[in-house]
């Protein structure tokens, strides 16, 4: 994974609360079995009205989301994390995220960053005003810039870490491989095998 | 003496294998993981990219479910992405040796079906699934979790996953089940009540007589959408009742083994005095058939009620969410839900399609007509619930009222296959997800139980079984 510390991007408005997974990637995205090429799905049905603010020109390379609350809600699909990094995202911010999303987003180098509902209204007047405006999102300082204003936002200390890393996760677990061995050794004999096959 | 603990927290302390320091994650030990053709491929790419193999394929197991026909499945899959899917996971799962269970094999099915019918989900254990609804595998009392496929890269190449601890939440559900009132009234009640992000950073207990009284189909309808509160997990402690489900299940303990699982199985309740970082309580015997109006499972009201207006909630993001979903759904406030016509009715899903699912709707239908022009689809959970109801009949009484009799898969629910709504159509469903276009773009779902679908499917419009004439 990618080291992420501090980079300048776009921001753009996404005015709605509760947006869910299957608004972010329609079920009928999903079916691809690379781990790449996900952007056409990235809301895909809203995307189909010209009004929709990622079809504004000056959203268009939009590398910074800020949304409603809830946001990620729903099915656990990590698509949807995949949709917003192929089409150019780096970080969502959001006063409130679903838990699954906010994993996964760490998981795939995409910030999932929260911000206060004050903070969002914020944002979403400058933009509002200055439409395409750049931001710039220090993970290490935890800060939105723009003009001469900082927003902060949270995220926890240690996804913070692996992202500013660029650690993958399955290589940091692999260093406790006596641990899970000694674990695996005491397991109970009464827990289920799925092989050799029975009731078939 | 020792602390009280939740049985969340004993789950936890069980399947801890390195406590996370400094702010890492603790690291947990998984004992089933269940597999499916939408969320895996990319895990297996990410194992072959970095020449991991699968650490045990014995605790792993596959089937076919969400992208799968539920009509001629002796043919080829027709959609080619599906069918690349599907056969994703087939050389996937020869390449690893893990069981499969494919299309027109026995144990297909919705994955969180087959877990349970084969015995391999059980009390005090960790399940995974790269599905949000593997919450379902809680109503055994175990710790059961919906992954993103990053997780189950990292499950297959570990059987460990870190996590952080969650909070908990007691949902007690005390009193008696009106007749025709069931777990899935429970479950849109307590959404309802603490909205689609209310379970969010907790796992929920659901405990109290109701759910005592409850049979394993009915937990894990309830435990199923904990997820559609937001909740990481649901469970529901142990009893007599998990026993006697399990007992003789292909895959459930045997001989000392049983004794010895039963005798820990016991122990997996909330000790007296433990706390709960959070408490509801729901007063069974007031409760109602639920439906919901709207397009989040939140948005539920009484089947007796009338579509709200937003100027009833107070909340400006509820109000607007409220505006959203009302234009969405075409409906008007005060239109009292029993009046609201539906074009299909859907009785399937990991939520509502087992074997008493099946029966609790047949024993509705039996005998009485189908509305006019309402299409009626019956779509077992896996195919051996589909085998068991062919021999109580029920496939025949379900054919004689008009309704379609289909192979087992998620079919509907989301419509990855075949099976979805037409831009406009309304469905009474008995899945776990009313977003918009979940079913089909532009369609509109209400969530209802079975014996309300079946009652839908009588009357033509939204109805419980207590509308029906004797």
């Amino acid at each position: 994974m990618e080291r992420i510390s501090v980079f300048t991007g776009v921001a753009a408005p996404l005015k709605r609360s509760n947006v869910d997974t299957d608004q972010i990637i329609p079920a009928v995205y999903l079916k691809r079995i690379t781990k790449t090429g996900f952007e056409d799905g990235l809301f895909a049905n809203w995307r189909q009205d010209p009004e929709f603010v990622l079809n504004q020109p000056h959203f268009k390379n939009a590398e910074v989301l800020i949304a409603g609350s809830d946001f990620g809600t729903g099915s656990s699909r990590e698509h949807a994390v995949w949709a917003l990094r192929d089409f150019g995202f780096k970080a969502v911010f959001s006063s409130k995220f679903a838990d699954i999303f906010r994993g996964n987003s760490g998981k795939q180098g995409l910030i999932a960053g929260h911000i206060s509902e004050v903070d969002t209204e914020r944002l979403w007047a400058a933009i509002e005003a200055n439409p395409g405006m750049e931001v710039e999102v220090d993970l290490p300082a935890q800060e939105i810039r723009y003009s001469d204003i900082a927003i902060p936002f949270e995220i926890d200390e240690y996804t913070k870490w692996r992202l500013m890393e660029g650690l993958d996760d399955i290589g940091i677990t692999l260093q406790n491989e006596a641990a899970i061995a000694a674990y695996e050794a005491r397991r109970e004999s009464w827990k289920p095998k799925t092989l050799p096959a029975k009731g078939v | 003496m020792t602390k009280p603990l939740t049985l969340a927290e004993k789950l936890w302390n069980d399947h801890l294998v390195v406590k996370g320091e400094n702010g890492a994650p603790d690291l947990l030990y998984i004992d089933l993981h269940l597999i499916h053709e939408v969320t895996s491929p990319q895990a297996f790419d990410g194992l072959r990219m970095a020449g991991r193999d699968i650490r045990r394929k014995d605790l792993t197991i596959a089937t076919e479910d969400h992208n799968t026909p539920t009509q001629d499945i002796h043919l080829p899959i027709a959609e080619p992405t599906s069918r690349a899917q599907v056969q994703a996971l087939r050389d996937n799962t020869k390449e690893y040796g893990v069981r499969i269970h494919s299309l027109g094999d026995d144990n297909q099915g919705i994955v969180h079906v087959v877990g349970p019918q084969l015995g391999l989900t059980m009390p005090g254990l960790t399940v995974v699934c790269g599905d949000s609804h593997t919450s379902t595998h809680g109503a055994f009392g175990s710790l059961a979790m919906g992954i993103g496929t990053s997780e189950v890269e990292h499950v297959l190449a570990t059987q460990t996953l870190p996590l952080k601890p969650f909070k908990t939440m007691a949902i007690n559900v005390e009193g008696t089940l009106r007749p025709g009132v069931s777990a899935k009234d429970i479950i849109l009640a307590v959404i309802a009540k603490i909205s689609t992000g209310g379970g969010q950073g907790y796992v929920l207990e659901y405990r109290g007589s109701a759910i005592r009284a409850l049979s394993m189909e009915g937990r894990m309808t309830i435990c199923n959408m904990s997820i559609e509160a937001g909740a990481r997990a649901g469970m529901v402690a142990p009893d007599e009742t998990t026993f006697e489900y399990l007992k003789g299940r292909p895959h459930a303990p045997e001989g000392a083994d049983w004794d010895a699982a039963v005798e820990y199985w016991k122990t997996l309740k909330t000790d007296e005095g433990a706390e709960f970082d959070a408490e509801v309580f729901i007063d069974a015997d007031k409760l109602d058939p639920f439906v919901t109006w709207g397009t989040n499972p939140g948005q539920g009201v009484s089947l007796l009620d009338t579509v709200p207006s937003p100027d009833d909630f107070s909340d400006p993001s509820e109000r607007s969410a409220a505006e959203r979903a009302l234009e969405y759904m075409d409906l008007t406030p005060g239109t009292k839900m029993k009046d609201i016509p539906v074009n299909t009715v859907f009785l399937g899903s990991c939520t509502n399609a087992r074997i008493e699912d099946l029966r609790a709707a047949a024993e509705i239908i039996q005998g009485r007509k189908k509305a006019d022009g309402v299409r009626m689809m019956v779509v077992p959970g896996s195919q051996k619930v589909r085998l068991q109801a062919e021999e109580e009949g029920l496939d025949q009484i379900f054919k004689d009222f008009g309704a379609e009799w289909r192979f087992a898969g998620c079919s509907m629910c989301l419509g990855m296959n075949p099976d979805q709504l037409a831009p406009g159509e309304r469905a009474a469903s008995t899945s776990n997800r009313n977003f918009e276009g979940r079913q089909g773009k532009g369609a509109r779902t209400h969530l209802v139980s079975p014996v309300v679908a079946a009652a839908t499917a009588i009357r033509g419009t939204l109805s419980a079984p207590a509308d029906l004439e004797a």
